[in-house]
C-alpha cells in the first residue's frame, strides 16, 4: 500500500519525469556530439556537465560557480513568473518580453537618472507589470489569447528598449555604459556573499530574493485565499464568477504579477553590472524563453524551480568548456531545448506511468467499490469513488485540471490509500 | 524608389508563404508556434544545397533543388511538432516554443561543426553563398525578381483553391473546426491535422530560405531568423485566417518591414526623424490592436488548440 503511494505521489512522479527528460536531452547531446566528432565527445559531454568543475584551482572554481549563481537568479524568477501564470491557467510566453521591459526600467533609471539600487528594481518590477497586465486587460476585456499578445508585447518591448538604451549606451559599442562606471549607486548590494564566493563582485543580494520569491510565490498560490481565487478563475473563469469573484480583476492582477516576477528578473542580473544591454539584438533575449525550459522541468513546482533553473543554467555555462577545435558551446542550448520538448508531453508520460503503477490496484479498488454498493452504503460509495477516478485517469489533455488539482488530488490520493487501508 | 518596392514584395513573398503555412496548420487545429523554428531549418536545409552543389550547377536545376531540399528539410521538422502535438497530445504552446529554441541551436551547432570540419580557425557560425544567390535572381530592369516572389504568388493561389474548393481542404478546415463532427462522418481526423502541419513545415521552410537570402549573401545560424516565424504569425492574424486577407497582410507588413530598412535612402521619411526601431514594431502594435477589436467575433479556427482524443465525447 505505502509503496503504491509513493510512486502515485505527484510530486515524486514530477521528480522522476524531469530525471528521465534530463537524461533524454543529455543522451541525443551526447548522440549529436558522436556524430559531429566521436573523438572527443565522451570529454564534451563531461565539459557541459562538469560546468565550473572544469577549474583546476578550488579558487577559480568557487568563482564561477558564483558566476553561474549570478545568471540562475535572473532564470528563477523568469521560471517563476511563466510558473505562477501556469498555475492560474495562463500561458505566459510574454515572459521574454516582461524580463526585457524590465532590464529597460532598470538600467535606463541606473544610467540616465542615477537612482538607488532599490528604486531602480522598483521601477524594472513596475514595468514588467505594466506590460503584464496589458496582456491580462486584452484577455479579460477584449478576449485576446494571452499567448497571442504576449508574443507581440515581446516584440514591441525589445524594439522599445533598443531605442530608449541607444540614449544611454557608449558612442563606439552598441553596449550600454557599465554600472561601475555611470551608475553605481544602483548596484545590488553584495551583503559580503562575494567574499565567499572569493571576491566574485557580482554575487550578492540577487540570489537570496530569487529564493525568497520562490517560497512567496509557493506560499501564495497553495496557502491563501487570495492565490486560490486565482487558480478558481484560471480553472473555470466563470465559475469564478459565479462564485462572485471579480473574474476579470482576476486575470489581469495574475499577469501583472506574473510579470512582476520577470522585470524583477531582470534587475537581478543587469543591476549586478554582470551584463551590459546590446541595443543592436534583432531578437528577445533567451532569458524568458529559458524560463519556460525551467518552469516545466521543476515540475512547475516553486522550490522544484530553483534546482531545475540552476540545472539549465549550470549545463549552459558548461557549454562554453568543450572543446572548441570540435564543437560549439552551443551544445548546450541543443540539450535544453530537447528538454523542454520533451517536458511537453510529461502529462502523456504520467498518464502511463499512472497506468502501469496503478493497473492491477485499478480493478481491485473497482470491485470493492462495487461490492459495497451492494451493500447499501451508496453515499460512501459515491463519495469515495469520484476521488478514484480523478487521480487515477489523469487525461493528458486536461492539463489544466491536473495542475489545477495537483494539490488537492495528492492529498485525496492520501487519504483513500489510508481509507482503503483500514478497511481491509 | 524601386528599391522600396522591391524589399516590400520581397518580405511579403516570405511572410506570405510562412503565414500561409501557419494558416494550414491552424485550419487543422494545431497552433504552429514553431513556424520561427521550420523556417530555421529550412533555411539551414537550403543554404547547406547551395554551399554544397558543385559549381557548374545550371541555375535551375540548382534553384529546383534548394527550393525541394529547403520544403523536405521544413516538413521533416515540423513532424516533431506534429507528433508531440497529435499523437501524444502535447501542449502545443510547449512544443512549439521548444522548436524555436532547437532550431536555432540545431541550425547554429550543425554549421559549426561543418565549419570547423573545413578549417579549425572557423568557428563562426555563418555560410556564404554569393555566387549561387545570383542564380536565385533575375534582373528585369533594375528591378530583381526572385523565384521566390513567383513561388508565394502561386502558393497564394493554390492554397486558396485548395482550402475552400477541394474534398481535402473542406475537411481540413472542418477538423479545425469541430474535430468530433469531422470524426463522426469519417474523417480521420489525426491523419488530416499532420497533413496540416507538414505542410506547414513545408512552407516555412520555403520561407526560411527566402528569407535567408533576401538582400543578404551569407547568414549567420545563430540569430535564427530573427522573429520573422512570429511576425508571419501576426500575418495570419491580421489576415484572419483567409489566404486572400494574408496576402493583403503580407503586403502591409512587407512593407513596414522595408521601410525600417531603406528608409534612409528616403529624404521625407528622414526629415520626420523616426527611429527604424518604430517601423519594426508597427506591424506587432497593427496586429494587437486588431486583436482587441476583432476578437469577440473571431474568425479564429474553433477546436485551435485542443489536442483531438478519439475517446473523448
Amino acid at each position: 500500500m505505502n509503496k503504491k503511494s509513493f510512486w502515485k505521489n505527484d510530486g515524486v512522479q514530477s521528480f522522476i519525469m524531469s530525471l528521465v527528460c534530463i537524461i533524454i536531452g543529455l543522451l541525443i547531446g551526447f548522440i549529436a556530439l558522436l556524430i559531429i566528432n566521436p573523438a572527443g565527445a565522451f570529454s564534451a559531454i563531461g565539459a557541459v556537465i562538469k560546468n565550473f568543475f572544469n577549474y583546476s584551482s578550488s579558487g577559480a572554481r568557487i568563482k564561477y560557480f558564483g558566476n553561474t549563481l549570478v545568471q540562475t537568479a535572473p532564470l528563477i524568477m523568469c521560471s517563476l513568473s511563466v510558473l505562477f501564470a501556469y498555475k492560474v491557467g495562463l500561458f505566459n510566453i510574454g515572459v521574454a518580453g516582461q524580463y526585457v521591459a524590465g532590464a529597460c526600467a532598470c538600467l535606463y533609471a541606473a544610467l540616465a537618472w542615477n537612482w538607488n539600487w532599490f528604486f531602480c528594481m522598483l521601477f524594472a518590477v513596475a514595468a514588467g507589470a505594466l506590460l503584464g497586465a496589458v496582456s491580462g486587460i486584452l484577455k479579460a476585456y477584449r478576449n485576446v489569447n494571452e499567448v497571442i499578445s504576449g508574443i507581440m508585447l515581446n516584440w514591441i518591448a525589445l524594439y522599445t528598449t533598443n531605442m530608449l538604451l541607444s540614449n544611454v549606451k557608449e558612442v563606439a559599442s552598441p553596449y550600454t555604459y557599465k554600472l561601475a562606471q555611470k551608475g553605481q549607486a544602483a548596484i545590488l548590494p553584495q551583503l559580503g556573499l562575494d567574499n565567499i564566493f572569493n571576491k566574485n563582485k557580482y554575487v550578492g543580494i540577487a540570489l537570496l530574493i530569487a529564493i525568497a520569491s520562490a517560497v512567496i510565490v509557493w506560499v501564495i498560490l497553495s496557502k491563501t485565499k487570495f492565490g486560490y481565487e486565482l487558480k478558481a478563475t484560471g480553472f473555470n473563469k466563470n465559475a469564478a464568477k459565479y462564485a462572485g469573484m471579480a473574474e476579470k480583476k482576476n486575470i489581469i492582477v495574475s499577469l501583472a504579477i506574473s510579470g512582476m516576477l520577470a522585470g524583477l528578473g531582470a534587475s537581478l542580473l543587469f543591476q549586478t553590472g554582470f551584463e551590459e544591454w546590446s541595443c543592436t539584438q534583432s531578437s528577445v533575449p533567451a532569458m524568458g524563453f529559458n524560463g519556460i525550459a525551467a518552469a516545466f522541468l521543476g515540475g512547475l513546482n516553486p522550490i522544484g524551480t530553483l534546482f531545475s533553473s540552476y540545472f539549465i543554467q549550470h549545463i549552459t555555462s558548461g557549454g562554453a568548456h568543450v572543446d572548441k577545435t570540435m564543437y560549439s558551446a552551443q551544445t548546450s542550448d541543443l540539450i535544453s531545448a530537447i528538454i523542454v520538448y520533451l517536458c511537453g508531453f510529461v502529462g502523456f508520460f504520467k498518464y502511463l506511468m499512472n497506468k502501469i503503477v496503478s493497473g492491477k490496484k485499478d480493478k481491485m479498488v473497482k470491485e470493492d467499490v462495487k461490492e459495497k454498493a451492494k451493500k447499501e452504503a451508496k453515499e460512501e460509495v459515491k463519495e469515495e469513488a469520484s476521488p478514484v477516478q480523478d487521480a487515477d485517469i489523469v487525461e493528458p489533455e486536461e492539463g489544466e485540471s491536473t495542475v489545477f488539482e495537483e494539490n488537492e488530488a495528492l492529498e485525496e490520493t492520501e487519504g483513500l490509500e489510508n481509507e482503503e487501508g483500514g478497511e481491509r | 524608389m524601386l528599391i522600396l518596392i522591391q524589399y516590400t514584395v520581397l518580405f511579403a513573398s516570405i511572410l506570405l508563404l510562412v503565414a500561409l503555412g501557419g494558416c494550414f496548420s491552424e485550419h487543422s487545429g494545431v497552433i504552429n508556434l514553431g513556424l520561427e523554428g521550420e523556417m530555421v531549418m529550412g533555411a539551414l536545409g537550403g543554404a547547406l544545397t547551395m554551399k554544397f552543389l558543385p559549381d557548374g550547377t545550371p541555375a535551375v536545376v540548382m534553384v529546383l533543388t534548394v527550393m525541394a531540399v529547403s520544403l523536405l528539410v521544413g516538413m521533416l521538422y515540423s513532424s516533431l511538432l506534429a507528433f508531440a502535438a497529435i499523437n501524444l497530445k502535447a501542449d502545443q504552446t510547449i512544443v512549439g516554443t521548444a522548436m524555436n529554441m532547437l532550431g536555432t541551436a540545431l541550425a547554429t551547432v550543425m554549421v559549426k561543426a561543418i565549419n570547423i570540419s573545413e578549417s579549425v580557425d572557423n568557428v563562426s557560425s555563418e555560410i556564404e553563398y554569393v555566387d549561387q544567390k545570383k542564380n536565385l535572381i533575375v534582373n528585369i530592369g533594375k528591378f530583381e525578381f526572385s523565384w521566390f516572389m513567383l513561388v508565394a504568388v502561386i502558393a497564394l493561389v493554390v492554397s486558396y483553391i485548395v482550402l475552400y474548393k477541394t474534398r481535402f481542404g473542406l475537411r481540413l478546415i472542418a477538423c479545425g473546426e469541430h474535430p468530433q463532427a469531422a470524426d463522426s462522418v469519417g474523417i480521420n481526423v489525426y491523419k488530416m491535422r499532420w497533413a496540416g502541419v507538414l505542410i506547414s513545415g513545408m512552407l516555412g521552410g520555403l520561407g526560411g530560405i527566402c528569407y535567408i537570402t533576401s538582400g543578404v549573401s551569407s547568414w549567420k545560424f545563430e540569430y535564427g531568423v530573427a522573429g520573422f516565424g512570429f511576425l508571419s504569425l501576426a500575418v495570419m492574424i491580421f489576415g484572419q485566417w483567409k489566404p486572400h486577407r494574408i496576402a493583403l497582410a503580407a503586403l502591409l507588413f512587407g512593407l513596414l518591414r522595408a521601410l525600417s530598412n531603406v528608409y534612409a535612402g528616403f529624404d521625407f521619411l528622414v526629415s520626420l526623424n523616426i527611429p527604424s526601431g518604430v517601423y519594426n514594431m508597427l506591424p506587432y502594435i497593427i496586429s494587437l490592436a486588431v486583436l482587441a477589436f476583432t476578437s469577440k467575433n473571431s474568425h479564429a479556427p474553433k477546436a485551435e488548440g485542443i489536442p483531438y482524443d478519439k475517446g473523448q465525447r
